[in-house]
């Protein structure tokens, strides 16, 4: 099958932002997508402060579109606080990314789950309350 | 560099085929079946290949019947030889897990809409049928055993000589899917007992859109196309007279040099299997080995990672592959191909088929072997599959 990725999806996905490991995460967080198999881990570093994500790194096993969206979400978290990261959506994502091809939209919501995920976890450690996580497919 | 290691989904249009097809669009365009005189050239031309593509499989020029495409010839034998059957109280249909979509999708439908009862035998890890499940399969209800010559994701060969045997012995009429097989191998219809035989041109150097299906005298299913007298009355709609000269000519050319392209393609395919199991740690070889892999076949998997990404990293450095990843389907559905090898879903996520050709080098295949091993590392290192798969190892990250 032939896609049509704009050239910000080929961008993110040849040169992806914040892949990695962080050692010692605050927030870890992991996603699969029911539909295909795909699997995506968030690491957080959270400055306890200020609540702001002061790093985030990404490893994801997936098409271009879920590691594009892996490395634009991640961008967009950065530098925001755990209570702005939260609201990031996947459509935000796919926007920024100036679309995805609609059978790849499922791809974004891998991001936007595995951040739900590794900020609960960080919420968790830090005696917050975990937010309920909503799952969707596109 | 273009390096293009797709010839199995389609193949240029050579030289020659195009320039014997072209005298038969502006200037010998008459209809076939009109009476006047200018017309017999389009009426021998289309003969004329019909001969060409019966003595490339030992066929009688009778027993070849020109089609739309690959796909057409599939669902002609299927759908024709079934409706017949099922006239008679024969509604059991046996094929395998492994064939193409033109059968299986054609398989599912008579099931559907005319109760067939279709039986889809299981292959091995490397896969191939076990004749004596397919013996087994057989009732008394048994209209037709369709079992495709070579698979055209991992190349593995059926053992097509002892399935017609079987099929011969037990009376059953046995088509074949060849429209991979041919492009490859020497067929003789006769001699393997082969009673319907698909194939189709732009997998040989011929144009798009043509095929034929192989009818031994006395085989006749039901028409699929119905309209006009063409082809003795079993395949209406005017012929695509460039096309079918155009298969003529390819299949002619094909056959000369058939056994020079099979030691060529087999040496440079080795050396490729050789070359990414030495390179790569932890790729798996996918189908069979020796002469019993298509010679331009090379499927591997790579665990830890999705094929799409690396089709994409490939194509960024010119290299066309396929895959059988769930990512790269409409459906997001790994290969069944694959997945009927016994292949874990990771693993035929991480697939990649690369298929020589004639326009394949020897340099294409230095430049495979030195890009292909940095795409895979650095798709790995992003992936958590990957990680987890080496502290399975016991590994470091
Ligand atoms: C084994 C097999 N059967 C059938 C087909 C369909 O042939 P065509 O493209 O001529 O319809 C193909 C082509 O992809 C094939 O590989
Ligand atoms: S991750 Fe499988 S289709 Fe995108």
């Amino acid at each position: 099958m032939a896609l049509d990725y704009s050239q910000k999806v080929m961008d993110h996905f040849m040169n992806p932002h914040n892949v990695g490991e962080i050692p010692n995460a605050d927030g870890v967080g992991e996603a699969g997508n029911p539909k295909c198999g795909d699997i995506m881990k968030i690491y957080l570093k959270v400055n306890p402060d200020t609540q702001i994500i002061e790093d985030v790194k990404f490893k994801t096993f997936g098409c271009a579109s879920a590691i594009a969206s892996s490395s634009m979400a991640t961008d967009m978290i950065k530098g925001r606080t755990i209570e702005d990261a939260w609201n990031l959506t996947n459509n935000a994502v796919a926007e920024a990314l100036d679309g995805l091809p609609p059978i790849k939209m499922h791809c974004s919501v891998l991001a936007e789950e595995a951040i739900h995920t590794a900020l609960n976890d960080y919420r968790a450690k830090h005696g917050m309350n975990i937010i309920p996580m909503e799952h969707h497919e596109d | 560099m273009f390096c293009y290691m797709d010839h199995t989904a389609t193949t240029p249009v050579s030289p020659e085929v195009l320039s014997a097809m072209m005298p038969y669009f502006s200037e010998n365009f008459g209809n076939p079946s009109s009476v006047y005189s200018f017309s017999r050239k389009s009426r021998a031309a289309i003969e004329k290949a019909r001969e060409q593509v019966a003595s490339s499989i030992n066929a009688d020029p009778s027993e070849i019947f020109f089609t739309g495409s690959g796909t057409e010839a599939d669902n002609w034998a299927l759908k024709g030889t079934l409706e017949k059957a099922i006239k008679l109280g024969k509604n059991h249909l046996i094929t395998t897990k492994i064939e193409h979509h033109a059968i299986l999708h054609t398989a599912e439908y008579l099931s559907k809409f005319h109760g067939v009862d279709v039986t889809y035998l299981d292959v091995d890890s490397e896969g191939f049928i076990n004749l004596d499940e397919l013996k087994a399969a057989i009732t008394d209800k048994t209209a037709l055993i369709s079992i495709m010559f070579a698979n055209n994701e991992v190349g593995t060969i059926e053992p097509v000589t002892e399935i017609g045997t079987i099929c011969r012995e037990k009376k059953i009429p046995f088509h074949t899917d060849a429209v991979q097989a041919a492009a490859h191998l020497n067929i003789d219809v006769k001699a393997m007992n082969i009673d319907m035989l698909s194939m189709s041109a732009h997998k040989m150097y011929g144009p798009k859109g043509v095929g034929a299906l192989y009818l031994r005298k006395g085989m006749r299913p039901e028409n699929f196309i119905h309209g006009g007298a063409q082809e003795k009355k079993h395949r209406a709609s005017t012929e695509n007279i460039s096309g079918i000269v155009g298969f003529g000519e390819a299949m002619k050319i094909l056959k000369s040099r058939l056994d020079d392209d099979k030691a060529i393609n087999s040496a440079r395919r080795d050396k490729l299997i050789a070359g990414i199991l030495g390179k790569i740690p932890h790729a798996k070889l996918n189908g069979a080995t020796g002469d019993k892999r298509l010679p331009n076949n090379i499927n591997f998997s790579f665990i830890g990672v999705e094929g799409e990404t690396l089709l994409l990293d490939l194509d960024y450095k010119g290299i066309s592959a396929s895959t059988g990843s769930a990512c790269s389907s409409e459906s997001l559905d790994p290969s069944h191909v694959l997945l009927a090898l016994g292949l874990k879903h990771e693993m035929a996520h991480g697939s990649l088929r690369f298929t020589i050709g004639r326009l394949t080098t020897d340099e294409h295949i230095n430049y495979l072997l030195e890009v292909l091993p940095e795409i895979v590392a650095k798709r790995r290192a992003m992936s958590p599959l990957w990680e987890d798969y080496l502290k399975t190892l016991g590994e470091k990250a």
